[in-house]
């Protein structure tokens, strides 16, 4: 170790390592991906991946990424549910590229991406 | 990123209930289900409530499974990492709601009083991977120094933050620092205390097995403040799992060159070796310490010279406890007020203490000094089990003394636990409730101490044989009134004629029992009687005639034959055959067998 810089250059590489290793604080935007078999089968684990694989590139650790049970409307799965600013969307019939642009749009820039949204097709 | 982290409890409590089986059958699981990408198991340190282990955490929903057994982890796998239904059944049954929701950790009783400074990454990192202790600022606070600030500047703040040595006697960490900074010398030693010999503690044990690179960066953090560049942590044999990470740790660290030369690119060097004891309660003492180290027989010597002017291979040393140098990186980084505002006027900071004995929630916590026993025992312990009522509690193992219940409120902190005859200790906190003999409990410190003396002095050595007779003469019920008021004289002469802290405090837990509990040493020795029923001596078994129904049951399983009558007839205990043993008593369906 020959510097500071170094030190924190290794810090925020290993961060993405224990991210999510808490219950999420008041402040972070929690994304939930519906995993129960309706949501496996309809093809919610790329659409988790996409995400994961998102929130590493950009560094985000301000985002508790992680899987729920079935929400109850299997036909519209797989569904991604994002709870921030005290607000909860629904992300339907979502596919890797779709949530890589709610992770753009949304997540990152604080546009909803309405299209995807429940209700609005 | 990882969707999902699975801690699983490392810790020693944990770990002999065979936590380490239940990390291998998530591993493999995890790996048959082709999640290692997702998911991510790791193993911590204790998370503190040894009592409900073996014990798991899942990040994010912090569902915390308690008692969790091989065979659940496929029910855990299943249900909560491949469909997201968490094992209610499993829960810690405090963080389910009555509403069947999951209740943060920090809400439940045994957390919320609780404060994490030295403890902080116990139960978070996997104290086997540096990286895990970087990512949560490890080592940032070693830079900080060694970049920006002097030698000086780290003796002040530490100074400023009030910490207090947590080995016992509460010395001010910021002062021992300077004299060993100020004292000259061509080589310096830091050394590190671990010797953890309070029969009940296991504080400085759990740090180590579950933070071992926070001790690590604190040895080196003081090690530039008063111009060291080599260290030595003095660890017991009997600690194989803290020996074994502390040796990982220190290997990792000097590959990523955070010991060794040129240490951030700067001039300090430093070292650091693990040296093995072997288990003797007085090579916690300082001076027996460093001999220890210096490869001779652990025996204490006469101070001045002090360790800081001549310690260790007669050079200007300092040694400190495993939870003092815990703290330190916390204090560099977040300050000295940040410490200081935790914690009484005298007293800074938080204590870990090994909860034991009667009490619900035997575990480890950490708590702002200031906490009251109240607090400690009730909200966070849980109380006794069975309902039974608290009598006191033992701090300070054999050095210290018990707090009774009247003195339940006292406020914990250094001065407040002198003033009322104990002493904070290393953090063994013992509870006994109304089932303990208060003589039988200073009998079993004072056989410690017996056992553990080094033999150097006749007041020791000898003086404490005496005490530990004069108490089993009590106990036997053969003692007379005159024998408790030499028992007294005999505590004075050991205390004021010991070398070192072990004979001195050696007679604590009997000033401090027969001044709280005379009553129960004069029914030993006036109606030799023991009041919680414990000493066997003075024990007599009893049938109640009028309830015994005569079903034969406590003869049937008298070991030795003591009991005698006829089937349907009140039956009868010989006492000169009875040993005592209490069977009859468990057995009898009608409570018709008492202890007199
Ligand atoms: C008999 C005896 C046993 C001791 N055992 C320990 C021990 O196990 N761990 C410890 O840290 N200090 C122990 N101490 C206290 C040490 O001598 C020393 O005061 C302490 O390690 C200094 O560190 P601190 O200032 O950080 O508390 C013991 C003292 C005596 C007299
Ligand atoms: S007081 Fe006891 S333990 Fe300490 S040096 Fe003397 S004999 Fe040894
Ligand atoms: S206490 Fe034990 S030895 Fe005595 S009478 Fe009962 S069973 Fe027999
Ligand atoms: S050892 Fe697992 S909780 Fe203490």
């Amino acid at each position: 170790m020959k510097s500071l810089e170094e030190l924190r250059a290794l810090r925020e590489k290993m961060k993405s390592q224990t991210d999510n290793r808490s219950v999420a604080g008041a402040d972070e935007t929690v994304i939930k991906v519906g995993m129960a078999t309706c949501g496996i089968a309809a093809g919610a684990r790329p659409v988790l991946e996409a995400l994961l694989d998102e929130a590493d590139k950009r560094k985000l650790h301000n985002v508790s990424i992680s899987q729920t049970g079935c929400i109850g409307m299997c036909r519209l799965e797989p569904i991604v549910e994002v709870f921030k600013g005290g607000q909860k969307y629904t992300y339907i019939h979502m596919t890797p590229e779709k949530a890589r642009k709610v992770m753009n749009d949304h997540v990152v820039n604080g546009n909803p991406c309405k299209e995807y949204l429940i209700g609005e097709n | 990123m990882f969707r999902s982290h699975i801690l699983v409890c490392g810790g020693t409590g944990c770990t002999s209930g065979n936590s380490m089986k239940i990390y291998d059958a998530l591993v493999e699981r995890i790996r048959k289900e082709g999640l290692e990408n997702e998911v991510h198991v790791t193993k911590t340190g204790c998370f503190g409530l040894c009592a409900y282990g073996p014990i798991m955490i899942v990040y994010p929903e912090g569902a915390f499974y308690s008692q969790v057994k091989v065979e659940d982890v496929d029910e855990i796998i299943n249900e909560h990492i491949i469909k997201g239904r968490i094992v209610t059944r499993l829960l810690y049954q405090e963080t389910v709601g009555e509403d069947g929701s999951i209740k943060a950790l920090n809400d439940t009783n045994f957390y919320k009083k609780q404060h994490r400074v030295a403890l902080r990454n116990c139960g978070v990192i996997n104290p086997e991977k540096i990286e895990e202790y970087i990512a949560y600022d490890g080592y940032e606070a070693l830079g900080k120094v060694l970049t920006e600030m002097t030698p000086q500047d780290v003796i002040d703040v530490i100074m400023q933050s009030g910490l207090r040595g947590r080995g016992g006697a509460g010395f001010p960490t910021g002062r021992k620092w300077q004299f060993a900074k100020n004292s000259v010398g061509d080589k310096k030693y830091v050394c590190c205390n671990a010797d953890e010999g309070d029969p009940g503690a296991f504080m400085d044990r759990s740090i180590l097995e579950g933070d071992p690179h926070a001790v690590i960066e604190a040895m080196a953090i003081a090690a530039y403040a008063i111009g060291s560049d080599q260290g030595y942590i003095y660890v017991r044999a009997e600690y194989p799992i803290a020996v074994q990470r502390l040796t990982i740790a220190i290997n990792q660290a000097r590959e990523y060159g955070l010991l060794g030369k040129n240490i951030f690119g700067t001039n300090f060097n430093f070292d650091l070796d693990i040296r093995l004891g072997a288990g003797a309660f007085v090579c916690g003492e300082e001076t027996a310490l460093m001999t220890s180290i210096e490869g001779h027989r652990g025996e204490p010597r006469p101070r001045p010279p002090f360790p800081a002017v001549k310690g260790l291979f007669g050079k200007p040393t300092i040694l400190n406890n495993v939870e003092t140098y815990a703290n330190v990186p916390q204090i560099i980084l977040k300050g000295a007020d940040w410490f200081a505002s935790m914690g009484t006027e005298k007293s800074r900071g938080t204590k870990v203490f090994a909860l034991g004995g009667k009490i619900h929630n035997t575990g480890l916590v950490e708590i702002p000094m200031g906490t009251t026993m109240r607090e400690i025992i009730y909200d966070i312990g849980g109380g006794c089990p069975n309902g039974k009522k608290f009598k006191a509690a033992q701090t300070g193992g054999p050095s210290g003394g018990c707090i009774p219940a009247h003195l339940i409120d006292t406020p914990i902190d250094y001065d407040n636990l002198i003033a009322i005859g104990s002493m904070m200790g290393s953090g063994g906190l013992i509870v006994m409730d109304e089932d303990n003999c208060m003589v039988d409990i200073a009998k079993f410190f004072l056989e410690f101490t017996v056992d553990e003396s080094c033999g150097k002095c006749t007041a020791c050595r000898i003086g404490t044989k005496r005490l530990y007779e004069m108490l089993c003469k009590v106990t036997d019920g053969t003692a007379t009134m005159e024998d408790l008021d030499k028992m007294e004289e005999l505590c004075y002469y050991i205390k004021e004629n010991s070398l070192c802290g072990l004979g001195q405090t050696a007679p604590n837990p009997v000033l401090s029992t027969l001044h709280y509990f005379r009553d129960e040493y004069e029914a030993h020795v006036k109606e030799k009687r023991c009041p919680a029923g414990v000493c066997k001596k003075l024990l007599r078994y009893q049938i109640v005639a009028d309830k015994c129904k005569g079903c034969t049951l406590c003869a049937r399983n008298c070991p030795v034959g003591a009991i005698s009558g006829t089937v349907k007839e009140p039956h009868v205990i010989d006492p000169n055959k009875c040993i005592k043993c209490g069977v009859c008593m468990e057995k009898c369906r009608f409570g018709a067998i008492i202890k007199a």
